[in-house]
């Protein structure tokens, strides 16, 4: 694979094609989870998993599935997946699962693993949509803990509470108390405060963007000229 | 990677030289066919189907053995360990009684040499947003010697104070009984009682307070039934006694 097609592949899902902030898909389990940073952390890591699982479950039987019937078969392949990998999860690694778990019976809503299914890996071999579910997930999961961090400090003035619960006793020093107890704006961790965050990096994105786009556009030509 | 996996369109229109080509153009013609798509989808759904059972029955015992595990440890944490010396869920008995709860409490004996000690128990009470199920732990006169909230539907950040992960409000029911506190007293302190409310939500912590309440009232009626269930289940499986 060449640095190009990793670049095309990879890239999207991290920025400019984002599900959470682009794409706006899967907002459910997102709501629903990010109430904390280490919850946004846990769902985006066990999304990026199954994401990457279930696009190379689909591209590596594209061929087969005929496009009239690919939403039904998607969707048991997709839910046959997680359901394998919540069983297997809860019999052998079970401290794992008993803080992840919640989140992984929540992915089969996650209606963008089923996005990636139809609008990549079943136009693309098994690597580039191996490559496009890493990009998509990791991406997820920067703006599911970049959200979940927002609302903890917002409602409860805690960062990555219980973080050491969910990536082992070594993390214990990224469990932050940002500001003095009870002192937080409940709102932010209940539903509404979800949208409102959401909605605010959603406006933070596009301003990032118009940005970059205005400094691409206006020092083109000094720069040229001191290249030449 | 080749060319002709990365698109389709053109293994379509290049000449059927390579088998790889051959086998993709056979499988487009086939994609169209009515019949091949409902078999495919019945087979694909059988594939699954038979994967998840067969992932079922290679999970089950381990999965079982694991959340028995689980309630072990949580019973260690309602029942001081020196109580007991058999295996509490082992020797569960069930007592049905439609003042506590529509259907039969499954109650966890603590046996030490054969002779009861103390017992716990799950019970449910409405909260604000839904049920709260909890787990009690009393001494054989009643006292109680733990409660954990199990799970709940509560505000965050105003009414999960009740989880000790989040403050140590459930652990005021330590060493209270129905004889060293009367009857007022199990109440949130607005309603003249002893137990603290939370600021902005007192129905969490008034419908726990009644709760116990209740499951002390309900051991009180039937901890003679307790002592000789256990005793008779602990005497079949051959515990010293």
């Amino acid at each position: 694979m060449s640095q190009s097609s990793f670049r095309q592949h990879f890239m999207p899902g991290l920025w400019e094609n984002n599900i959470a902030l682009v794409q706006m898909l899967g907002l459910c389990p997102v709501m629903a989870v990010t109430s904390t940073a280490t919850n946004g952390l846990g769902m985006g890591i066990a999304t990026t998993a199954v994401i990457i699982l279930s696009n190379l479950l689909i591209s590596l039987l594209r061929n087969t599935i005929p496009a009239e019937v690919r939403n039904p078969v998607m969707i048991a392949l997709i839910a046959g997946t997680v359901t394998l990998v919540d069983m297997a999860m809860n019999a052998w690694t079970h401290e794992l699962y008993k803080v992840l778990g919640l989140f992984i019976a929540l992915i089969v809503t996650n209606c963008a693993v089923l996005g990636r299914a139809e609008a990549f890996a079943l136009k693309n071999g098994p690597v580039a949509s191996m490559l496009d579910g890493l990009g998509m997930g990791l991406g997820f999961t920067w703006a599911l803990t970049l959200l979940g961090g927002i609302r903890e400090v917002l409602g409860g003035g805690t960062l990555f509470a219980h973080a050491s619960s969910l990536l082992g006793p070594a993390f214990h020093w990224m469990e932050l108390q940002i500001l003095p107890p009870d002192t937080g704006v409940l709102l932010a961790i209940l539903p509404p405060g979800g949208f409102i965050v959401l909605g605010l990096l959603i406006a933070a994105k596009r301003i990032v963007d118009q940005r970059m786009a205005a400094r691409q556009q206006a020092p083109s030509s000094p720069l040229v000229m001191l290249q030449s | 990677m080749s060319d002709t996996t990365h698109s389709s369109t053109v293994t379509e229109t290049a000449a059927a030289t390579s088998t790889e080509a051959g086998i993709a153009d056979r499988l487009a013609r086939l994609r169209a066919r009515l019949d091949y798509q409902g078999l495919i989808l019945g087979f694909l759904c059988a594939v699954v189907t038979i994967t998840l059972l067969l992932g079922d029955r290679g999970t089950r015992d381990l999965i079982g053995q694991r959340q028995m595990e689980d309630k072990l440890a949580l019973l260690a944490q309602v029942l001081p360990p020196a109580l007991y010396d058999n295996n509490p869920l082992q020797d569960a008995v069930k007592i049905s009684d439609v003042e506590f709860s529509a259907q039969a409490v499954e109650v966890y004996p603590a046996l030490r040499n054969g002779e009861l000690q103390g017992a716990a128990f799950q019970l449910g009470t409405v909260g604000y947003g839904g049920v709260i199920t909890l787990m009690l732990g009393v001494d054989r006169h009643g006292v109680i010697q733990g409660v954990r909230v199990l799970s709940h539907k509560e505000t965050p950040g105003l009414a999960d104070k009740i989880e000790l992960d989040k403050g140590d409000w459930i652990l005021a029911f330590d060493g209270k009984s129905l004889s060293n506190t009367e009857r007022p007293q199990w109440a949130v302190k607005k309603d003249g009682g002893e137990f603290d409310q939370f600021t902005g939500a007192t129905i969490t912590p008034r419908a726990i307070v009644n709760g116990v309440h209740k499951a002390l009232e309900f051991y009180a009626r039937h901890a003679a039934e307790i002592a000789a269930a256990a005793q008779a289940s602990a005497d079949t499986q051959g515990n010293p006694s």
